[in-house]
């Protein structure tokens, strides 16, 4: 069988289209972004008219999968972690309508924050929907792991969380691949009902999966990727979860004989299992990235029958991400730290890039502010961020999508005025729109900046869904055109687009101002493929 | 036969096509490889690093432990410096000399440069100015990638034969400058 060099991402995408997946649905979102845009370029599924447009959201993209999923088909929905916090209310219920297709819900978690404003553990959104989880060691494993994981959503009924992190995403390996499977014909579900959650057939349903639930662990599609190898030393016995494993390895792969390891890569997770590794050592290890989730539950609420070390009593560091390092600390090891970083490194946060739209914005604005004061510019998720920092130090929160617009929203219903929103166009239509709706009906003393820049920057430009509907939707959702201002955030126009920003602050009600010019990144890009077209050509 | 690298450098400088290229050449030579790489914010003009790692057997964390890295190859000399917690007491470090300067206390390049010759190994070549010469600055991080060769445990040739496939689609030309560049920096480095 033919291998590639995949990153964790594309290996799970190119499982889902071998495992034949007929429809992938995700909003970009690092580090999870890899997988939509690595079905988008196959041409494995262009031939097999596989769906593969972004999503406005995590939850329409959530939505949209459970949907083909009801027409039997098989159906993949990848998001970031807080993606899933927008999927949610999607997620939670498909566990009690079951599924008819395969479907599997992929979250991509950012332990130590690369790219995120936290560190959850989808582990626990796993646990609460009550569905089988995958948490996959390696490249190969995230590869194989996807063809079980849609064999079981079709053999339960239920839809799989399939949990990776970011060393396992944007980390890259060979994998070998499967036999391709082919796609499922349409079929109406089983039950025609079951997608029915009226209260009378969700209390049945919700009763009936509570009792599949117990089964999980003793299913042999899941109970196959957790081992147990029991070594000579019973001193300390080793729990790992997904690549922990790999850590662990990397400091005992010459000594192995000596350790009793649980390696857990899907969960629910087998209580004879974790009863025997417990009962054959005198304490317990574990190795989880993310939360102390396990952890937790080996523990208990009295913490007194289990001698238990991880996270919670400061053998692993209570938060943060995984490294062979620290997992050696925790073992006893030494370990080999080279030279310090020599104190004139400095640190080099992100920046706007050199001729970026965001920041002839920020300039703008920040003219205006100069005279008005601090603290009343909100903002949220993107590229446009970035003017929390300096030069700019304009933005005074960051808190989720859409965000923006509605805590200026609640701020100036606590009398803050003016109130500034700064959001971006593909976060707008991802979950600002609401909120927007809510200030025109209040007609709050609101400004909201949306800084247009025809793409979803932040991910590496991907199509965002508002190209060029963002003067229809605010008309559309009741913005007077009187308060609808279009700028160009230029330098040239430096002067003028400081009036407008003045004018429409000034303004005791809503307006938008609708800040347009293409992301430079993706228009240098464009313009590279048009040439490299026409060199083609001759 | 284990070779760890740190790669180093600022978002946008294309320290990924340094780790593609000895990828292809790695699996050229049928070698166990695993590569982190940094995607999302970072990549807007902050610091990136990917770590790669080569083995004849089984390669098992994606991360090199701190201490074990056999080499940092890096396109900026500030950043090169950022992962000596990484580099082993017998690592070398191969940089570019030409600061990447976008934040306002930038150190003096001199004193880089003085921390960087107390690693034993190091090599520093003034990547740009070679990539000109060559009548391609944009060939730069195959000049870097050249002077780092002889620390990397695999043929030349298989390098070379990295280049051209993973530049084939952009050309003859395309590829034998970057092959003039690689071959450039073996050279810079061996002087």
């Amino acid at each position: 069988m033919q291998s590639l060099l995949l990153l964790g991402d594309e290996a799970i995408a190119q499982a889902a289209l071998d495992a034949g997946m007929s429809g992938m649905y995700a909003y970009p979102g690092t580090p999870s972004t890899e997988i939509m845009e690595y079905v988008q370029s196959a041409a494995q599924a262009a031939e097999g008219n596989v769906h593969r447009e972004w999503s406005a959201n995590e939850k329409t993209a959530m939505e949209a999968a459970l949907g083909m999923s009801y027409a039997g088909k098989r159906a993949m929905v990848a998001m970031k972690h807080v993606g899933l916090n927008v999927a949610a209310d999607a997620f939670i219920n498909s566990s009690v309508t079951g599924v008819n297709g395969g479907l599997v819900v992929v979250a991509a978690d950012d332990p130590s924050m690369h790219s995120s404003q936290n560190e959850q553990d989808s582990r626990f959104y796993g646990k609460f929907a009550m569905v089988p989880q995958f948490e996959p060691r390696n490249q190969q494993e995230a590869y194989d792991m996807i063809f079980d994981a849609f064999e079981l959503s079709e053999k339960l009924r239920l839809p799989v969380l399939f949990r990776i992190t970011t060393r396992l995403a944007h980390s890259r390996a060979s994998v070998t691949r499967q036999a391709v499977r082919k796609q499922n014909e349409n079929s109406l579900p089983y039950n025609t009902r079951q997608f029915v959650l009226l209260p009378a057939i969700a209390r049945k349903q919700y009763k009936a999966l509570t009792v599949l639930f117990e089964t999980l662990p003793s299913e042999p599609l899941i109970s196959r990727w957790n081992r147990l190898r029991k070594g000579t030393d019973r001193s300390v016995g080793i729990l790992t979860c997904g690549i922990a494993q790999n850590y662990l390895m990397e400091n005992i792969a010459d000594d192995q004989e000596r350790y009793t390891v649980l390696s857990v890569a899907a969960y629910p997770l087998d209580r004879g299992l974790v009863s025997e590794l417990v009962s054959s050592c005198e304490k317990v290890l574990v190795l989880e990235e993310g939360y102390p989730l396990i952890e937790e539950q080996l523990r208990g609420l009295l913490d007194r029958d289990v001698r238990v070390l991880g996270r919670l009593d400061g053998t692993v560091p209570r938060d943060g991400e995984l490294n062979p390092s620290i997992v050696a600390s925790a073992l006893g090891m030494k370990t080999a730290m080279g030279k310090e970083v020599p104190s004139m490194v400095k640190q080099r946060p992100p920046s706007f890039c050199k001729g970026c739209g965001h920041a002839d914005l920020y300039s703008a604005l920040a003219e205006v502010m100069k005279e008005i004061g601090p603290g009343r510019v909100f903002s949220d998720i993107g590229c446009y961020t970035l003017g929390a920092l300096p030069p700019y130090n304009m933005v005074n929160s960051c808190v989720d999508m859409g965000a923006s617009v509605t805590m200026a929203v609640g701020a100036a219903d606590a009398g803050l005025f003016p109130a500034v929103a700064v959001i971006g166009d593909s976060t707008f239509t991802h979950s600002g729109m609401t909120g927007l709706l809510d200030a025109v009906i209040k007609d709050s003393p609101v400004t909201v900046l949306i800084s247009d820049n025809s793409t979803t920057g932040m991910t590496g430009g991907q199509k965002s869904q508002a190209a060029d509907r963002i003067e229809s939707i605010c008309l559309g959702l009741g913005v007077s055109r009187e308060h609808l201002r279009v700028i160009v955030p230029l330098k040239k126009n430096h002067e003028e687009n400081v009036n407008v920003i003045r004018e429409e602050l000034m303004y005791h009600g809503l307006s938008v101002i609708l800040a347009r010019r293409e992301c430079i990144q993706t228009a240098t890009r464009d313009k590279k493929a048009e040439s490299a077209k026409k060199t083609d050509n001759r | 036969m284990k070779c760890d690298i740190i790669l180093a450098g600022v978002g946008g400088q294309g320290i990924l096509s340094i780790a593609a290229t000895i990828g292809l050449a790695a699996v050229e030579k049928n070698l166990f490889l695993k590569q982190s790489e940094v995607h999302g914010m970072s990549q807007r003009g902050g610091d990136v690093q990917s770590h790669f790692r080569l083995s004849d057997s089984e390669i098992h964390s994606d991360l090199i432990p701190y201490g074990k890295a056999d080499l940092i190859i890096s396109v900026e000399p500030m950043e090169a410096l950022r992962y000596l917690p990484w580099l082993s007491p017998e690592g070398g470090l191969v940089t570019s000399s030409v600061p990447f300067v976008n934040i306002p206390d930038y150190p003096e390049k001199e004193d880089i440069m003085k921390e960087i010759g107390k690693v034993h190994n190091s090599v520093v070549i003034d990547a740009d100015s070679i990539a000109k010469q060559l009548g391609s600055s944009r060939s730069g991080n195959m000049v870097i990638l050249g002077a780092a060769s002889s620390f990397i445990a695999l043929p030349f040739e298989s390098l070379e034969n990295a280049v051209r496939q993973l530049f084939r689609r952009k050309g003859e030309e395309v590829v034998d400058l970057n092959l003039k560049a690689l071959r450039a920096g073996r050279e810079a480095a061996a002087r």
